[in-house]
């Protein structure tokens, strides 16, 4: 987007409450200040303005406007993600979905239900529950976040190694396009003629469309679930039990890891009854029929205990299972209690590297001072390490950054990527130069063209400017350089 | 095993330079799909880049050229008791991996396993300036880009030659059974979807000849414990019957009367079609065969929630996929020039249009 608005912020917002409620057009500092950040709330700025819409026909003359007057639109959900993707645009309207908050149809018999963008992933679960079904998807933030965010983001969770992530999960999305076409993408059926679309948006962080509802497939709930808690002295040892449960043929519902600076934290937080002496703690649900259940947990365990684990702890009430799993729930919010503050990394890396990343990271900790905790969702590779530090100190998020900027890169020297399910957004739009050369950045900035000609839907995000990307490749490079020489010499 | 990407970047600037048009061949078993191919454009050929690059069975992954065979893939997979559990139909020895993710064609087991593009972590492509790209990679989650890889799904190789494919595979269930009963096809609809609903280890259901089959995989106890509970008779080698649905060899399919695919809402009532149907992925996937006007089946088609392509057979001069609205025309076409400005990949396989 290098074209300046052509219309003033009255103006434009004279244009809107023509037809959207004038209540609903926020022009105001003190009511836009909500709006100036996500999840992410290290990176703020101010809107032009703020509009909440609340019909797809509303949404598509908005559109209409501002590709006219080539207005910035970052569209807006429930503002939970965790890399500024709705940080505002400071010429430019922030769009929430905030009111499209209906569930519009479940269809108990085909398993799907048609929603609106802004209904809560768990809103979705508890709706229809009552059918003995249920929504795959699951991320930590499930109680906030809305469905259009999830398919924004590619939501995952705890159990996306069985079940799936959002793009497994949803059958079509109705979005309103750049120019303000109304179109659906995908239908009723397990796939359509021609180029996968549906695919395409989900996880563009919304700069390709603005979706107006969504239609998701339910699963049935499985008859029962059981967790098998296991404790190991190292992390290379339970490393090698996810591989080990993995290869005999055992697909966990979920499987979790936590390093030992989390089990210590999340058992202060929520008395788990994790073995705080553990160096790594493994979490492995299993879920289905009855019998398929009973007989997992057996092998489960054995093949734990034949791994070297020095605690093996299965949940015999669905009460114990909630307990094991609100210690790894509330990872983050425990670990929010030993630190100030704590930035969350969401590197993905192929599973056999884990405990070389692992050891990397602690050395990295150790040069960049600040503490570093970790979740993994090792079934699929997916890190969450957790940096603390305290932005009351000058220059700690500067180091904090750098330091989640060199996890990122480890991550791509392994093979893996500098996302698995929070987005680029802004946060790691400098990485994206590091996964990918320029040729690929290019052919992403020409996918968008194709939707998005002039180029306003949330302008500077998840995909760098080239210009930018040589610059940061050499800086990269030397600093690493310079590590290398460091090293050698220490 | 070999690398030919080199050799393959070559010709693709050297056609660009011409002019000249490319159809994208791996093993030549899927020629018959889509409309025909142009008769002035050259052979892009895929089958001599194969080999698997890599594969981690304890991580579930596997990397490999695109030209490799189904076959070898599956071998590779056996020995550790894995399987690509999209279940690739297969249509002759030559079928490979990437005409599968390009034609996006998947098994019986669909519905519960997911497609082959469900499946699909990474690509390689060359695109039509030559650029040899990878996108995606080797990880189960991965958001960073757009996902460029799975839009190759279905695109028949209209926006570029892919090159290589990581894939997640799965472990192979430890027991299989196939359930049989009698059912008018007025009830089986609704039959196939609740029992879809219901928590068993299910992972096939279809209906042909006025007879039902469920199948049931996973660990023994609960295949065992489901099949108890459910009606039907056991049927002896059953895994026999979904491999005749998954590589089309059912009789069903035989003679030269044009197929039809119809893929629409799992519970869209009866279609009523006049002439035979076969029904798989509990109501999403219904077969049918005649001589019909495309116009009118695609209506049909729509009312059912879904779309219907002319997969085999008739004339495939004119369109065989269903119509796509204006707005999502002018989208692929804007996608395809992003990909291939000059319109070298298989021009008009897909569409007329594209």
């Amino acid at each position: 987007m290098t074209t300046k608005p052509t219309i003033s912020k009255s103006a434009l917002a004279e244009k809107f409450r023509a037809f959207v409620d004038p209540a609903f057009v926020i022009t105001d500092n003190e009511t836009m200040k909500p709006y100036e950040c996500d999840g992410m709330s290290m990176y703020c700025e101010m809107p032009m303005l703020v509009v909440l819409p609340e019909t797809p026909a509303q949404v598509q003359r908005i559109m209409r406007l501002c590709n006219e007057h080539n207005v910035p639109v970052v569209a807006r959900g429930a503002g939970t993600g965790l890399s500024a993707g709705a940080m505002p645009h400071k010429e430019g309207v922030v769009l929430s979905l905030a009111k499209f908050n209906r569930i519009l149809e479940v269809d108990p018999l085909a398993r799907t239900a048609r929603l609106q963008p802004g209904v809560r992933n768990l809103a979705i679960s508890d709706e229809v529950s009552k059918h003995g079904l249920y929504y795959g998807p699951d991320p930590s933030s499930q109680i906030a976040c809305t469905i259009g965010g999830n398919v924004a983001e590619n939501s995952g969770g705890v159990h996306c190694l069985k079940y799936g992530l959002t793009v497994h999960n949803i059958l079509s999305v109705e979005m309103i396009t750049a120019e303000g076409d109304r179109v659906t993408v995908g239908n009723d059926a397990l796939d359509a003629c021609g180029m996968d679309l549906l695919a395409l948006m989900t996880g563009s962080e919304g700069l390709l469309g603005i979706i107006t509802e969504v239609k998701v497939k339910l699963l049935p709930k499985p008859e029962i679930a059981q967790v098998v808690m296991a404790g190991f002295d190292s992390v290379q040892k339970a490393g090698d039990a996810v591989g080990g449960i993995i290869s005999h043929g055992i697909i966990p519902g979920g499987l979790e890891m936590m390093d030992g600076h989390a089990i210590i934290a999340a058992d202060d937080f929520a008395q788990a009854g994790y073995p705080r002496e553990a160096k790594a703690l493994l979490l492995c649900e299993v879920d289905g029929t009855e019998e398929e259940v009973h007989e997992h947990i057996e092998q489960a365990e054995a093949l734990f205990k034949k791994l070297g684990a020095t605690s093996v702890k299965t949940s015999q009430s669905e009460e114990e299972r909630a307990l094991l799993w609100k210690g790894r729930k509330s990872a983050f919010p425990a670990v929010g209690r030993i630190s100030p503050d704590y930035y969350c990394m969401d590197g993905t890396i192929p599973r056999r590297h884990l405990a070389h990343v692992l050891l990397e990271m602690e050395k990295m900790s150790e040069e960049f001072g600040l503490r570093v905790a970790n979740v993994f969702h090792a079934g699929d590779g997916n890190l969450h390490p957790l940096i603390l530090f305290d932005a009351n100190v000058p220059g700690e998020f500067e180091r904090t950054e750098a330091f989640g900027g060199s996890i990122l890169n480890l991550c791509v020297e392994v093979g893996g990527c500098i996302t698995g399910e929070h987005g680029v957004g802004v946060e790691k739009i400098r990485q994206m130069a590091i996964q990918f050369n320029d040729e690929e950045l290019q052919q992403f900035h020409d996918v968008k063209s194709a939707f998005d000609p002039k180029g306003i839907l949330n302008p500077g995000k998840g995909v760098p400017a080239l210009r930018f990307c040589q610059e940061y490749r050499s800086l990269e490079h030397k600093q690493h350089k310079h590590e290398t020489v460091e090293a050698a010499h220490g | 095993m070999a690398d030919i990407s080199k050799k393959l970047r070559e010709q693709i600037l050297d056609a660009r330079g011409k002019g000249q048009k490319l159809n994208v061949v791996g093993g030549g078993t899927k020629q018959f799909m889509g409309r025909e191919s142009d008769s002035h454009a050259e052979p892009l050929e895929l089958k001599k880049h194969t080999g698997i690059v890599e594969y981690h069975p304890v991580e579930l992954i596997m990397t490999v050229r695109a030209g490799t065979t189904i076959a070898e893939i599956q071998n590779a997979l056996d020995e550790h008791g894995q399987c690509l559990h999209f279940e690739p139909p297969v249509f002759g020895k030559g079928s490979t991996i990437g005409g599968t993710l390009a034609c996006n064609l998947s098994g019986p087991a669909r519905p519960w396993s997911g497609s082959v593009r469900d499946q699909v972590l990474g690509i390689r492509l060359l695109n039509g300036k030559g650029e040899h790209l990878r996108f995606g990679g080797q990880v189960m989650k991965n958001v960073a880009g757009y996902d460029t890889s799975r839009l190759q799904a279905g695109a028949m190789g209209t926006l570029g030659a892919i090159t290589e494919i990581s894939l997640k595979v799965m472990p192979k269930p430890a027991m299989t059974m196939t359930l049989v009963e009698e059912m008018p096809q007025s009830d089986v609809i609704r039959y196939m979807n609740q029992r879809a609903g219901e928590p068993k280890p299910i992972t096939g259901a279809a209906w042909v000849n006025g007879k039902v089959y469920l199948r049931l995989s996973g660990a023994k106890s609960a295949v065992e414990a489901t099949a108890k509970k459910w009606s039907g008779e056991v049927l002896e080698n059953g895994d026999d019957f979904w491999q005749q649905l998954q590589h089309l060899t059912h009789d069903f399919f035989k003679g030269d009367e044009p197929l039809w695919r119809f893929s629409v809402g799992s519970t869209a009532p009866d279609l009523a079609l006049d002439g035979p149907q076969l029904i798989d992925w509990a109501g999403s996937q219904r077969w049918f065969r005649g001589v019909a006007d495309s116009a009118r089946l695609e209506s049909i088609a729509k009312k059912a929630g879904g779309q219907v392509s002319m997969f085999r057979g008739g004339d495939r001069t004119d369109e065989v996929m269903h119509h796509q609205p204006q707005a999502l025309q002018a989208i692929q076409q804007r996608l395809k020039e992003s990909f291939d400005p000059d319109g070298l990949f298989n021009p008009g396989r897909l569409y007329s249009w594209l």
